[in-house]
């Protein structure tokens, strides 16, 4: 394989992984810039959603008709959750400083990462499932293309564009960008603060339920911890690209993708982690707000 | 008050008298997480053997008691759960752990207490260097990547193998290194690159590894891992043959149709086996309703070496575990996995054997013996 096609096949590689990173991490950014909460719970919804799809998939099989139900179940029960976690938990928390949040959300993560494991349905061991060839590999010189990876960076930027058309245009997400500027301001316009920040949840954790779905189709190993990583990895994508911003969430998420792959092909795979979390520190030394994100002045 | 220090005098005799009765010995299994159904297998094996033990009248009439513990296949788990057998069971002696890592984790530890350690699956090479406490029932990494090397130049005639590796994992470490020393070393080109433990997206290391055109592709690492770098590498295109080690055992529990016609080195074949390995076979059907796997006999062979140990060391009457450690050092017998004696690192010396993953028609993975490698 020469150079270009290597480069040309990383690309792909990266822009798959990426395209997961930048769904989990728009959820992230989503939260933040709302009511400024690192919901740090946010991968274990992709993990809710990925064990939905499982369930669905053992029971069903593998049609295009089980894929929909998988879709439509993994979303409704992240939406599900994602909502009531909001409601119970970071609810109380929305006028006590903000470290008490932040640390409800890391007790709430722990939270769903262990009590799925008392559950016999799920349990603590790993499970897999044989996933049939949905398509047949695509070769273009030397490189070969998995359809579903395609497939998956698809998803991902459609789904993406459908939410920035909602936060743009929608009225709802009109109130989202209105709470976000000024939480008080927007009550006393007669804006419903806790029906947005619902919304807010609700929009995130149906994409991280999306997430969950695509992650278990492409790597069909499951267990109750599996949100971490990929979270941990979405987390520094949307500081990369700016906490808070939705263009800026996509944009960390693929570099991540793509440095990762590149770096893989090119450089040595030990040092994978250690370019991806340099870059991190890079921006975050010469950036601080991150790649696309605003710094806000503080009015006195 | 004298009534309450009476009581708790006739607590202390009753626990001592109790104690007099049972021997207690502990064993560290990983029964949840990545890899919980080798740690199933095998505190299966290990409990089969006491029970026999114990059905047989004892050891000279004391009954042993069996404590198992969970280490999720995590190496500070381990810690805490040896901690636990050393101090509140106050075990004789260990069976344990099952991998690499989760050993090296408690072998200085073992040693320090002096507490006989014997690790029925942990191949790393420097499980037993931690001292004399310490005892590997399985052949070596050394060994065990030298016989797949041996395999790839002599029967697949490879010339050039690609290895997939877990940098984060001792075992899989070990494995990687002695395969390429033994590989090289007849001439053979390796590639490598690794992943961290965990990982799932293994597609930018396999695209590098396809660009170096191997014959061959070495995975020294467990069987779910090894399930998904089968299935993302037959995804990019690379057809070549596929190798392990005893990691894949229980690989053909996955279903994986990726894995048919690859090949992996292992502690031992149901069509090679014994007549000792044919009657624990029978057994470990009888009791649990499926088939024995390679470390599962292991983990059999290891309970009784050590139920061996501890009966001589009780005929000599030095039931402590010193006396259990020295009576381990002078084991030789004929076991499951072939004949065990320690040399003088407490390494076993035996033979590993090759096998292949099939298919039935109906998509069941299953394993074929294709040779016995001898040291």
């Amino acid at each position: 394989m020469d150079i270009v096609s290597l480069f040309f096949q990383q690309l792909i590689n990266g822009l798959s992984k990426g395209g997961i990173y930048a769904l989990i991490a728009l959820g992230y950014t989503m939260v933040y810039g709302i009511i400024k909460l690192i919901n740090f719970a946010h991968g274990d919804i992709l993990m809710v959603g990925a064990y939905i799809a499982y369930f669905v998939f053992a029971a069903w099989g593998f049609t295009p008709g089980s894929i929909f139900v998988a879709v439509l179940f993994a979303v409704a029960g992240s939406v599900l959750l994602g909502i009531s976690i909001e409601a119970t938990c970071y609810r109380p928390m929305r006028s006590a400083p903000r470290i008490n949040a932040l640390i409800t959300a890391i007790g709430v993560s722990i939270f769903l990462e262990n009590f799925p494991r008392l559950i016999p349905a799920i349990g603590p061991n790993y499970r897999d499932l044989t996933v049939p060839k949905l398509f047949e590999t695509i070769h273009i010189g030397e490189v070969s293309i998995d359809p579903l990876k395609l497939l998956t960076l698809v998803v991902s930027l459609v789904l993406m564009t459908l939410l920035i058309l909602i936060v743009d245009y929608s009225k709802a997400g009109k109130a989202m960008r209105a709470v976000s500027f000024d939480m008080g301001a927007s009550a006393l316009m007669g804006i419903s603060v806790n029906r947005t920040v619902s919304f807010t949840f609700a929009l995130g954790s149906a994409l991280a339920g999306i997430g969950g779905v695509l992650y278990m189709l492409n790597f069909p190993l499951l267990d109750t911890y599996m949100g971490i990583m990929p979270g941990l990895k979405a987390f520094v994508a949307a500081v990369l690209g700016g906490i808070g911003s939705i263009p800026g969430a996509i944009l960390g998420g693929l570099i991540l993708g793509i440095a990762e792959a590149l770096t893989a092909g090119f450089i040595s795979s030990k040092l994978m982690d250690i370019v991806v979390f340099g870059i991190l520190i890079l921006i975050l030394l010469l950036k601080p707000s991150g790649l696309l994100g605003v710094h806000r002045k503080e009015k006195v | 008050m004298k009534k309450f220090a009476s009581l708790a005098m006739a607590l202390i005799a009753l626990t001592g008298f109790a104690s007099a009765q049972t021997i207690k010995i502990g064993t560290i299994q990983p029964l949840t997480g990545a890899i919980a159904v080798y740690g199933k297998n095998v505190t299966n094996a290990v409990q089969l053997a006491v029970d026999e033990v114990n059905a047989a009248g004892g050891i000279n009439g004391k009954k042993v008691e069996l404590i198992v513990e969970d280490d999720s296949f995590k190496p500070d788990n381990t810690v805490a759960a040896f901690k636990k057998l050393a101090t509140k069971d106050k075990v004789i002696a260990i069976v344990g752990a099952l991998t690499s890592n989760c050993t090296l984790a408690i072998t200085s530890l073992a040693q320090g207490a002096q507490i006989p350690l014997i690790t029925p699956t942990s191949t790393n090479d420097k499980v037993t260097t931690a001292g004399n406490y310490i005892f590997q029932a399985c052949y070596k990494d050394s060994f065990q990547g030298k016989v797949v090397a041996n395999f790839a130049t002599s029967t697949l005639k490879a010339k050039n193998v690609g290895i997939l590796f877990d940098n984060a994992n001792d075992y899989s470490k070990g494995l990687k290194t002695n395969f390429e020393a033994t590989f090289t070393a007849s001439g053979g080109k390796v590639s490598s690159e690794s992943y961290a433990t965990g990982d799932k997206d293994f597609n930018a290391q396999i695209a590098k590894i396809k660009a170096s055109k191997p014959d061959a592709l070495f995975l020294p690492d467990y069987y779910n891992a090894v399930s998904l770098l089968a299935k993302q590498i037959r995804a990019a295109g690379i057809t070549v043959p596929l190798l392990g080690a005893d990691g894949w055992d229980d690989a053909v529990g996955t279903d994986n149709a990726d894995l048919v016609g690859a090949y992996y080195s292992n502690h031992f074949a149901k069509e090679s086996a014994s007549s000792v390995a044919k009657s624990y076979m029978t057994a470990y059907s009888a009791k649990y309703g499926y088939e024995t796997d390679a470390l599962a006999a292991l983990g059999y062979d290891a309970t009784k070496i050590l139920l061996g140990a501890i009966a001589a060391a009780d005929k000599a009457g030095k039931l402590t575990s010193p006396g259990v450690r020295d009576a381990l050092a002078a084991t030789k017998g004929s076991f499951v996995t072939g004949n065990i004696s320690f040399d003088a690192n407490r390494n076993t010396v035996k033979s590993a054997v090759i096998v292949q993953i099939g298919a039935t028609d109906d998509k069941k993975l299953f394993t074929k013996f294709v040779a016995t490698v001898n040291p």
